[in-house]
């Protein structure tokens, strides 16, 4: 992040990269740098603003070390001394640098994280074994000075260079019979005006080299290391993705939910009415109680196959009874013989309950769909925060959860297979599938009872 | 007969009286609510009342909540409970005690009238209605050591039909077999789940009774 956010000015490798022609475009490009750099340029001006606020920045530190030197004798006395107070100043210190960051380049350094616990010898122990410590002071007292001397330096170029280049108004400004004795229209005043005119030009260029330097000290050693970064970045993700798989549970809970109070109770109502039709309705001519008896047909088929799919949503059996009532559902619902064993000492989150409905639904639906299989067996168990789950067939095997729905003899089973290894993945779990050509088929899924 | 009808979906509350009221029930109260029923239900001492599962506040298990307390407080009183889909943890919980007079049933059974009616009168009087999907999520989990795994299939499907609360000639005309067989099996079942011959109709709820409890 440090090299991204370094450099004011477009990259070197912009300009390479664009197609230009053969002649002429050194020149251009020449003068393009020259006009970036160029004093009054504003990135030129910018870096000088910078490089002057880390001479200021550089300052306790230079202090620091004249107030020790001139205490000779007393050198150890004064860093004893003075030891707290570093101490003391290395956060303000860290806080202001990121502000500085932040305001002049707009790079955010990202916080340290604090050390925890309540204050005390043992948090200041910690705090001062901390790396981040370490690094922090290591960026105040030794690159902070060193970086304000170039600072200084850039300053200095620029104002003796704005002093030289002018060397001829001030001349201008001596008394007549002075101006040709001692400075006069000399080469001198030549070569001054020169010399000032090239240290104006270098001056932003310095500059540079402190903002570039500045920018990746600052970013190694006031921010969280690289490591730390990304344990982070894992910590919000893992976060996030919980956040994103709570939601979708939440979002299927309110599809069930509004699939069973609204279409479903219609339909109900529907083919109550229909029966009470034929039941009240007796003179009718025959056709036309057989259209209501068809009608009613309809709509009971209806509803049987919207109960499995709003089921298959999240029954409202899993949050209100646990796995193991809501798998004795689908289970028998199955078209053949279903063996379900369940041993659960206690109640995974919701989360994985609902995760793990959904396996043992979306495999015994590839069973019934392409194992062909006579029979199928059911096993959950939870043991040390893991619930291990297992289906498998007698079937004809030759499952792959890679092939796509078209691929292979035994096609379609590949992308409901797939689906749930997603779904097994988006909790952590793990999924294996054994399924030779000619069977048994076992899929074997482990998930994490709590997230 | 008289009657108390609880479900939240007015539509359907609507329909369940037009369908009771048609086939001669007086409805005492139609109500949306488990508080609201067991009021009601303490109020008019109906023969019977018809309760949704799934009702407010939770929209979970209510119906099968204020059911349990129905059976306690007033067991004259048949139960039966209607549901968007059957759920054999909520049969369980409903026929622990026993099996007097209690119905469980799938919604769209009310559709087929004759057959709903039926089942409602047979609650009514102290009987059982089962829906076949909760006989069947009875049926699956059978450990080794579970003297219904000596059953065979025939004699399972008898149980099954026992449990859903059929008389044998009911039995016998839905597995179209004579009356004989069906008690030939029944008592092949009486034997196996090791019930001596007493008062037949008591051996009977005792043996569905076994066939709930292995849940």
């Amino acid at each position: 992040m440090a090299s991204a956010a370094a450099g004011p000015g477009p990259g070197p490798g912009a300009s390479q990269s664009a197609p230009a022609a053969p002649r002429g475009a050194g020149l251009r490009r020449a003068y393009r740098l020259l006009r970036e750099r160029a004093p009054w340029a504003h990135q030129a001006l910018l870096g000088q603003a910078f490089a002057a606020t880390a001479v200021a920045m550089g300052l306790p530190a230079f202090l620091l070390v004249a107030v020790a030197l001139g205490a000779r004798g007393g050198f150890w006395l004064v860093l004893l001394l003075t030891a707290p107070l570093v101490a003391l100043s290395i956060r303000p210190l860290t806080a202001v640098q990121r502000s500085r960051f932040a305001a002049l380049l707009g790079l955010e350094i990202p916080v340290l994280p604090r050390i925890a616990g309540p204050y005390g010898p043992r948090r200041l122990h910690a705090w001062l074994r901390a790396e981040t410590t370490r690094r922090q002071a290591g960026y105040h007292l030794l690159a902070a000075p060193v970086l304000a001397a170039a600072g200084a330096a850039s300053l200095a170029c620029s104002a003796v260079g704005l002093l030289f280049s002018t060397v001829y108004l001030w001349v201008w400004a001596l008394p007549p019979q002075n101006r040709v004795a001692d400075w006069g229209y000399t080469t001198q005043a030549a070569y001054l005006t020169a010399l000032g005119l090239a240290l104006l030009w270098l001056a932003p260029w310095i500059a540079e080299g402190v903002v570039r330097a500045d920018v990746r000290l600052a970013a190694a050693l006031l921010g969280p290391s690289l490591a730390e970064q990304l344990e982070r970045r894992v910590e919000d993700l893992a976060e996030s993705r919980a956040g994103v798989v709570d939601a979708a549970d939440a979002e299927r809970r309110r599809i069930e939910r509004d699939l069973h109070d609204g279409v479903q109770q219609r339909l109900v109502s529907l083919a109550m009415n229909l029966g009470l039709a034929r039941r009240t309705l007796k003179d009718l001519p025959p056709e036309a109680l057989r259209v209501i008896a068809e009608a009613q047909q309809e709509a009971q088929a209806a509803i049987a196959e919207l109960r499995d799919v709003v089921r298959g949503l999240h029954p409202a059996v899993l949050e209100d009874r646990g796995l193991d009532a809501a798998l004795s559902g689908i289970a028998a619902r199955a078209p053949l013989p279903v063996r379900l064993h369940v041993d659960m000492p206690e109640r995974p989150v919701p989360t994985v309950e609902a995760v793990a409905y959904f396996v043992v639904a979306e495999a015994l639906t590839n069973v019934v769909k392409h194992a062909g299989a006579s029979r199928a067996e059911i096993w959950v168990a939870a043991r040390n925060g893991l619930l291990r789950i297992a289906v498998s067939d007698d079937g004809r095997g030759g499952a792959d959860p890679d092939a796509g729905p078209r691929a292979g003899s035994f096609a379609g089973g590949g992308s409901g297979l797939s689906g749930l290894r997603k779904r097994v993945a988006s909790v952590d779990g793990r999924f294996s599938l054994s399924s030779p050509v000619g069977g048994p088929t076992t899929v074997t899924v482990e998930l994490p009872c709590a997230l | 007969m008289r009657a108390v009808i609880a479900e939240d979906s007015v539509l359907l509350r609507v329909g369940l009286v037009k369908v009771l009221e048609a086939v001669g029930y007086e409805v005492a109260a139609a109500v949306g609510d488990a508080e609201g029923l067991l009021a009601a239900v303490e109020e008019h001492r109906p023969d019977v009342v018809v309760v949704d599962v799934r009702m407010p506040p939770g929209f979970t298990d209510e119906g099968v909540r204020a059911a349990l307390v129905i059976r306690r407080q007033w067991p004259q009183i048949g139960v039966l409970l209607l549901s968007q889909y059957v759920e054999e943890r909520y049969a369980a919980d409903l026929l622990a005690a026993n099996t007097r007079g209690v119905g469980y049933l799938l919604k769209e059974r009310v559709a087929d009238v004759d057959e709903f009616v039926e089942a409602l009168q047979r609650v009514a009087g102290g009987g059982t209605a089962l829906d076949p999907e909760v006989v069947a999520q009875l049926l699956l989990r059978r450990h080794s050591s579970d003297p219904l795994e000596a059953l065979t299939p025939r004699e399972r499907e008898v149980l099954g039909l026992m449990a859903e609360g059929r008389s044998n000639a009911a039995i016998a005309e839905l597995l179209v077999v004579s009356d004989s067989a069906v008690a030939k099996h029944i008592n092949s079942i009486f034997s196996k789940l090791d019930l001596p011959p007493a008062e037949a109709t008591h051996r009977r709820v005792l043996a569905v009774l076994r066939f709930l409890e292995g849940t």
